[in-house]
């Protein structure tokens, strides 16, 4: 028992990290209405590219710059993809997550595993256990999250932001009211992957190394946090607060996982674990559809 | 204000289900003009629309707005010379949005939109203020989700931004078939009010015959991808609908098929 309180802490502060992608993952999936398959890699090349700019030197607030361009430049893949040659939304995603693989490797030159020390390396936050740096990963993760829910608050209220809210909600009317659709996804799908990309850099900082397979099924964590969210939050209007509750919703996820951990379940078995989480709650809407629809037949019949 | 000339469209040429749905129309509307557009089913009236606003390509001919070559604009540049209200009252506003929100997209029709705020204060007093002019009550729901509203209001509001900054063109495309009689009636006279108040050059699409003569100063009827009878002014305010069945029979040589025209 003392020793899953004691990983409970760790939870939170990889609950929080993961909550930033989950955000970029909202940002697709919910705003825009466009499943982003992208995720699963750009996250590896957020933290590819942090990993690799903190060993040669640089300083690891800066890495974390280029970690979010790089995942802005995988997501413009995929907009492209799309919009220009007119591929399906997911395999467009598909695509780039498979070219991305190489690309990653290529990053972190030819090696699927680049250590960052955390003892030559001043990082933004480290998973190390102590007290310490417990506080500065939580602190920090909170930090991170707040800064892009700020920032999503005031684009998502802006022209252009609300531009692509009308997007994913609409496309037609978007048209209709000048608005360049294409335009607006691939911009959003930049954008989420962007945010995907701090989520590598600062995962990479705080595992203390960058791995080839460290975004498989993210975008399925990313989903669990938004469901989890939306059901635990289902009355909240203002949309902060809804981030807020993605990022909540992946903080759940993690001690959930803690738990199930704990009970002795092995964590070879998390992703089959996640999978069938994530299932249950997608397809709620659907059956409670389904189930109300019979009921209503029945009364009319009656 | 439009001009569209020997415009030409089939859809899935060289297939089992090619369509040709127009002709090689051509059609001039004066500034100010006033037209409702009746025909058959599949007359092609809703595709010249559509054509015009640029939702799809057309295969030959020209369409000139206000003296601008729209021919090759995307349907999202054309945008900006009309304001464009559908027969499905879903298709118009953005459900997940607010009312002020909708029409401050409106608003922005045609416009660069950037990085400053959505909505400005003096933009939710006006829309308070236009919204009274729809009598449903919707100014005091400026935040409200548009997904929460009636068909007809939904309708109601598509129109109110469809003529924000005055649009060159107003395109109604069957804009009140999915609503009950009444609302029906409500929204076809807020149409002829913002028509007349704002001087607009309009395009009416309808199903219904007695609308077609009793609006605008203009009817055209289509049959099989032409335009077969154009009628403006002291003429068609003579019309009536036994005209309008006998006209068709006779330049088309068969019986006007358009179920729902029949019936009401």
């Amino acid at each position: 028992m003392l020793q899953f309180i004691n990983s409970l802490p760790g939870a939170v502060a990889q609950g929080l990290i993961w909550g930033i992608m989950a955000i970029g993952v909202y940002v697709t999936y919910r705003i825009l209405d466009y499943a982003d398959m992208t995720v699963d890699g750009s996250i590896c090349t957020g933290g590819a590219v942090a990993a690799i700019c903190i060993t040669a030197g640089m300083n690891p607030y800066l890495a974390l710059v280029f970690a979010v361009l790089a995942g802005m430049l995988a997501g413009l893949a995929t907009g492209v993809l799309h919009t220009v040659f007119g591929i399906p939304s997911i395999l467009s995603g598909i695509l780039t997550q498979l070219a991305l693989y190489s690309i990653n490797m290529r990053i972190m030159g030819l090696s699927s595993n680049v250590t960052i020390s955390r003892t030559q390396f001043d990082l933004v936050l480290t998973s190390e256990v102590s007290t310490m740096a417990l506080i500065n990963a939580i602190g920090k993760g909170l930090f991170f999250v707040a800064l892009v829910i700020g920032v999503l608050y005031w684009f998502f209220g802006t022209e252009l932001g609300s531009a692509i809210r009308a997007t994913g909600n609409n496309s037609n009317m978007a048209r209709a009211q000048g608005i360049n659709t294409k335009k607006m996804q691939v911009l959003a799908i930049v954008i989420s992957n962007g945010i995907v990309g701090l989520c590598g850099g600062l995962l990479a900082q705080y595992q203390g190394n960058a791995d080839i397979n460290m975004g498989r099924g993210a975008i399925v964590i990313g989903l669990a946090a938004i469901v989890i969210g939306q059901v635990v939050f289902s009355r909240v209007k203002n949309f902060a607060c809804r981030i807020a509750g993605t990022v909540f919703g992946a903080i759940a996820y993690y001690i959930v996982l803690t738990i199930v951990i704990w009970a002795g379940l092995s964590t070879h078995d998390l992703k089959l674990f996640s999978a069938i989480i994530v299932a249950i709650f997608l397809s709620i809407p659907h059956l409670k559809e389904k189930h109300m629809g019979k009921k209503k037949g029945g009364k009319k019949n009656a | 204000m439009l001009k569209i000339e020997q415009i030409k469209k089939t859809f899935n040429p060289g297939t089992i289900n090619e369509k040709v749905a127009l002709k090689g129309v051509s059609l001039h509307l004066e500034q100010g003009d006033f037209v409702t557009v009746i025909g058959g089913n599949g007359a092609g009236k809703s595709t010249m629309l559509n054509a015009i606003a640029g939702t799809f390509e057309i295969d030959e001919g020209s369409i000139f707005v206000g003296g601008e070559d729209i021919t090759n604009l995307p349907e999202y540049k054309r945008a900006a010379f009309l304001g464009r209200v559908f027969q499905d009252p879903m298709m118009g506003t953005a459900a997940d949005m607010q009312i002020e929100e909708n029409l401050a997209l409106a608003m922005r029709r045609g416009k660069k939109r950037g990085l400053k705020w959505a909505i400005t204060k003096d933009e939710r007093e006006n829309f308070r203020e236009s919204l009274k002019t729809l009598e449903l009550g919707l100014e005091d729901r400026l935040t409200s989700k548009v997904g929460l509203l009636s068909g007809g209001q939904r309708q109601a509001l598509t129109l109110l931004m469809a003529v924000m900054n005055e649009p060159k063109l107003l395109l109604l495309d069957e804009h009140t078939a999915a609503l009950d009689p009444k609302t029906a009636a409500t929204v076809l006279s807020l149409t002829d009010r913002f028509i007349a108040e704002n001087g607009l050059t309009a395009m009416m699409v309808t199903h219904n015959m007695m609308d077609a003569i009793k609006h605008g100063n203009r009817l055209i009827m289509m049959n099989e991808g032409n335009i077969i009878l154009d009628i403006r002014g002291e003429d068609k305010k003579k019309l009536t609908v036994e005209d309008l069945l006998s006209i068709f029979s006779e330049k088309s040589g068969s019986r006007f098929a358009n179920d729902r025209a029949l019936l009401s």
